[in-house]
């Protein structure tokens, strides 16, 4: 049974193998997808997508190269490592409060778009100024560590 | 499966110098390219630009009136290679009082040693094909499955598909692309797919062969096809095209007002002010189809080896 199915979206302009890339990546950091669970094969995501099996196997290798998965020879491909931060997952206080802000957002009048631009601008804010106060410092660590 | 399906120093097809004539004139004129084994490949042209003569010519259905075309390495319809090929022409012949079971055992009949009536009836099940119905009762979309299933059921290298998709409604063409891709995906089988359904070839098709009157205009792996070419948007005024293009290749321009949207083959780094992006296929390919006059380009995996060899 496959964990994970992909959406392609072929007018979207973003190229097919990257957006299997994404939809990893976002389950990797949803926590759909955790260590040791197997990619669906090439002939699986082909049989229900209709691309060419070359452009599944590009993403996996790319995945690979970024250290997140690993291909067996014969076995499949496999996860290596989780995106997944205890702060980000779904019952997360984290999340909770974020619900809950939407929600005050929605009935203060606000429509999707304009809660969307709110969130764009205070993590523009927030990560930005974050950003410059590492790049600020030499031989500063990035953000994202190893596990 | 875990390897690309490309075999890149295998040759599915190769052409030198291939041409073919029919009552009024030459349908294909002075063509040379290569298609690598493993490879999905799009055949796309006008209608009428010669792609259903070469795939007649691929399949040995007709001779070359000129050149060669290698197919798989040997001579088209030879009896080394006819085994191995299927094709598909784009009127999907089968006959018509026969049921879907008679067609089936035609299958297995015709290619003793090969049929894998397997995947034949694996094709035929999934669209619940009645297999008492006679083959003139179907509907279009039952036909073109009950033909790819004899095309798969023979277990091909090279599976040459004229027009597969063009009376399928939406459901059944993506049942059938996902059926042809996972032929792909289990064999490594080489599939050229003709059509002028561009929408049809988006991320489906990694080579692409386009060819117009009857010679050819690209070839090679999308990819680098697209990455070969730009999309230029800008700001200029006047007829003549910016001069700043002269040192790249120009296959499209024209002004809107003010704006300026061409489609180069760049040389290197573009002077000026401009917007740039890669095409997408569509684009790419309506850009030449519009502009025939712009000149063709091989990447190196589409060029013939023979002819080096010959050179």
């Amino acid at each position: 049974m496959a964990l994970v199915e992909f959406r392609i979206d072929r007018r979207s302009g973003v190229a097919t193998y990257l957006q299997i890339v994404q939809q990893v990546k976002q389950a990797l950091r949803l926590g759909l997808l955790e260590p040791g669970d197997k990619l669906p094969t090439a002939k699986e995501v082909v049989a229900a997508t209709a691309i060419n099996p070359n452009t599944v196997l590009k993403a996996y290798r790319e995945l690979d190269r970024e250290g997140l998965v690993e291909a067996r020879p014969g076995l499949g491909t496999f996860v290596r490592r989780s995106l997944a931060r205890p702060g980000a997952s779904a019952d997360s206080p984290l999340r909770a409060e974020l619900a809950g802000w939407a929600e005050r957002a929605r009935a203060a009048g606000l429509d999707r778009e304009d809660a969307a631009a709110l969130v764009t601008s205070v993590l523009d804010e927030v990560f930005d100024e974050v950003r410059g106060r590492l790049e600020g410092r030499a031989g500063a660590q990035p953000l994202e560590g190893t596990g | 499966m875990t390897d690309l399906t490309f075999l890149p120093g295998r040759t599915a097809l190769e052409a030198v110098g291939l041409g073919a004539r029919h009552r009024r004139g030459w349908a294909l004129r002075d063509c040379s390219f290569r298609v690598p084994a493993g490879r999905v490949c799009a055949l796309v042209g006008p209608n009428g630009a010669g792609k259903s003569t070469l795939l007649s010519v691929a399949a040995g259905l007709r001779r070359a009136d000129e050149g060669a075309l290698a197919v798989l390495d040997g001579a088209p319809g030879g009896p080394g290679v006819r085994p191995r090929v299927s094709y598909l022409a784009q009127e999907k012949p089968l006959y018509p009082y026969f049921t879907v079971e008679d067609t089936l055992r035609m299958g297995r009949e015709l290619n003793p040693g090969r049929w894998d009536a397997a995947a034949a009836e694996r094709l035929v099940k999934e669209g619940n094909l009645p297999p008492h119905a006679r083959v003139g009762q179907l509907s279009g979309g039952q036909r073109t499955r009950l033909a790819l299933a004899l095309a798969f059921g023979k277990r091909p290298e090279l599976l040459l598909l004229d027009e597969p998709m063009s009376d399928l409604d939406p459901l059944v063409r993506h049942e059938m692309t996902a059926a042809l891709m996972t032929e792909a995906a289990e064999n490594a089988t080489t599939i050229v797919l003709a059509s002028h359904v561009l929408a049809e070839l988006e991320g489906v098709c990694d080579y692409l062969l386009l060819v117009g009157d009857g010679r050819v205009r690209l070839a090679g792996e999308v990819e680098d096809l697209l990455s070969a070419h730009r999309v230029v948007v800008g700001r200029h005024e006047g007829g003549a095209p910016p001069r700043s293009f002269a040192a790249h290749t120009v296959i499209s321009s024209r002004t809107t007002g003010r704006q300026l949207t061409a489609m180069i083959r760049p040389e290197g780094p573009i002077a000026g002010q401009w917007e740039t992006e890669e095409p997408s296929l569509e684009d790419l390919l309506l850009a030449h189809l519009r502009n025939p006059g712009a000149p063709s380009l091989l990447t190196p995996s589409a060029e013939p080896r023979s002819r080096k060899a010959a050179a």
